[in-house]
């Protein structure tokens, strides 16, 4: 049996069996990535619709800044991350260091230039196609990035999902962060390199086979959100419509 | 009386692109105005500029402060939302509050004939029925300048019929109508004046009657054989 089916063997009964110490894991870097994702999101999404609107000396320079950090590298964040929190770092008061909430900071920070890179293509190709028109209607700058926000959510998804990618597959940020302790700060992907050190490789390959899998469990369940929400903006509508005609 | 709007030597540039060139223009209240031309002649760059959302480059542009003004789009933006809320999103950025805005929005559906869409997605509408809904987002804000660009483009006939129906009862109503077009029939229609634009330059300002039977500029006069050709 080679590597790769005898990975898939172990995957399946890792996750038939239920392994507890796999479901720990699992929550853990779903937990991890989830929170990241949801604050470089709050930030990230008005940020990016700042920048996709506004018009500011220097602004060329800040979307090259912002587009070079889409390729940090994830080792880079945690070893500033790390320096930050460090007994002697500016942030060191809180203790963070080796948390579940240092590995959630360097996730954000990883996580944060993506969606407001993403966000601000997205808006400012809005505003250049249709900005002018509510601009005539009497918004200013902010409320446009707001109306365009809101009217672009369903391609923000895909950016979400991006960030989420970039998050849960991520090794170097939360290794140096969290330093991969076991039922404390251990994740799926410090999990895949401690096991391909240790030289158990279909148990490290059976590790990614369920990383990916509740990826794709993940963006099957957004993409179905978005197909249900996008036929109720077509048909709700009008199933309210025709309702509203018969009791008239 | 003083005048809508009222330009002297107004020129716009785009970089080193210069749109609109020296040009004079003063539209009272109640005039129907019709901006014709070529394409890249400047018809949406002066009604853009009349509007507020271009600055002029060089010159004077007085603009009557108190008069409202709204604008009608070649293409109007939908929202992903309902028909009822894309016409009270107009409302609702000029400060009203949501409960009137609604009301009012009705209305204007009501005036435009789809009082019976209001709930349905704005976007999947067709595009003569999104024109009306544009149409009943700048009425709502009841405006006394209505300045639209190329309004009717890319309708089928019964959609720019309808359309035009609603131009001629706002003008009626004592609205100010600005509008561009490539159509001319309908800028005997409906326009009590015509502006004749090339190139950025205005060549003809003429009553309707004087512009499509009277002496035009040659420029002017070969658009106009063009056209109606």
């Amino acid at each position: 049996m080679n590597t790769f089916s005898s990975s898939a063997e172990t995957a399946f009964s890792l996750i038939s069996s239920l392994d507890p110490m796999l479901a720990g894991i699992v929550a853990r870097s779903l937990a991890v990535s989830a929170l990241a994702c949801a604050i470089a999101s709050g930030a990230g999404l008005l940020l990016g619709a700042w920048l996709g609107v506004s018009s500011f000396k220097g602004r060329g320079v800040i979307l090259a800044l912002l587009n070079t950090a889409l390729a940090l590298p994830s080792v880079v964040v945690g070893l500033v991350v790390y320096l930050l929190l460090s007994r002697s770092g500016p942030l060191g008061y809180l203790g963070w260091l080796f948390s579940f909430k240092a590995m959630v900071l360097a996730q954000s920070v990883l996580v944060l230039p993506v969606v407001t890179a993403l966000v601000r293509q997205t808006i400012e190709d809005a505003e250049r196609n249709h900005g002018e028109q509510f601009q005539s209607l009497g918004a200013g700058r902010f409320v446009r990035g707001l109306i365009l926000l809101w009217d672009e959510r369903y391609a923000l998804l895909t950016v979400l999902i991006a960030a989420f990618g970039r998050a849960i597959s991520e090794v170097g940020a939360v290794m140096v962060v969290g330093g991969n302790i076991d039922g404390y700060t251990r994740v799926m992907t410090t999990s895949i390199a401690l096991e391909t050190s240790k030289g158990d490789l279909p148990l490290a390959l059976a590790l990614g086979m369920v990383l990916l899998g509740v990826v794709l469990v993940l963006n099957v369940l957004i993409a179905l959100l978005r197909r249900w929400r996008e036929q109720l903006d077509d048909t709700a509508p009008l199933a309210v419509v025709q309702a509203h005609r018969a009791a008239s | 009386m003083p005048a809508m709007f009222n330009l002297q030597a107004v020129s716009v540039r785009y970089g080193h692109i210069t749109a609109l060139t020296n040009c004079t223009l003063r539209i009272e209240a109640g005039e129907r105005v019709g901006l014709v031309g070529s394409n890249g002649s400047g018809k949406s760059t002066l009604l853009r500029t009349l509007h507020g959302l271009m600055r002029p480059s060089s010159g004077q542009l007085d603009v009557d402060a108190q008069a409202r003004q709204a604008m009608l789009f070649q293409r109007p933006y939908m929202l992903r939302a309902s028909v009822l809320h894309n016409v009270a999103l107009g409302l609702l950025l000029r400060g009203m509050a949501w409960s009137e805005a609604k009301a009012q929005a009705r209305e204007a559906l009501e005036r435009v004939g789809l009082q019976g869409e209001s709930l349905r997605n704005a976007k999947a509408l067709s595009g003569g029925q999104q024109q009306r809904v544009a149409l009943a987002r700048a009425w709502a804000c009841r405006p006394q300048v209505l300045l639209l660009d190329e309004p009717t483009a890319s309708l089928d006939p019964t959609a720019k019929r309808e359309v035009e129906r609603l131009m001629d009862e706002f003008a009626h109503s004592g609205m100010t109508l600005v509008f561009s077009s490539h159509n001319l029939g309908q800028v005997k229609r409906l326009a009590s004046r015509v502006v004749y634009l090339e190139q950025g330059a205005m060549l003809a300002d003429l009553p309707v009657h004087d512009f499509f039977n009277g002496k035009l500029p040659a420029a002017a006069a070969h658009f106009l054989k063009g056209e109606l050709a």
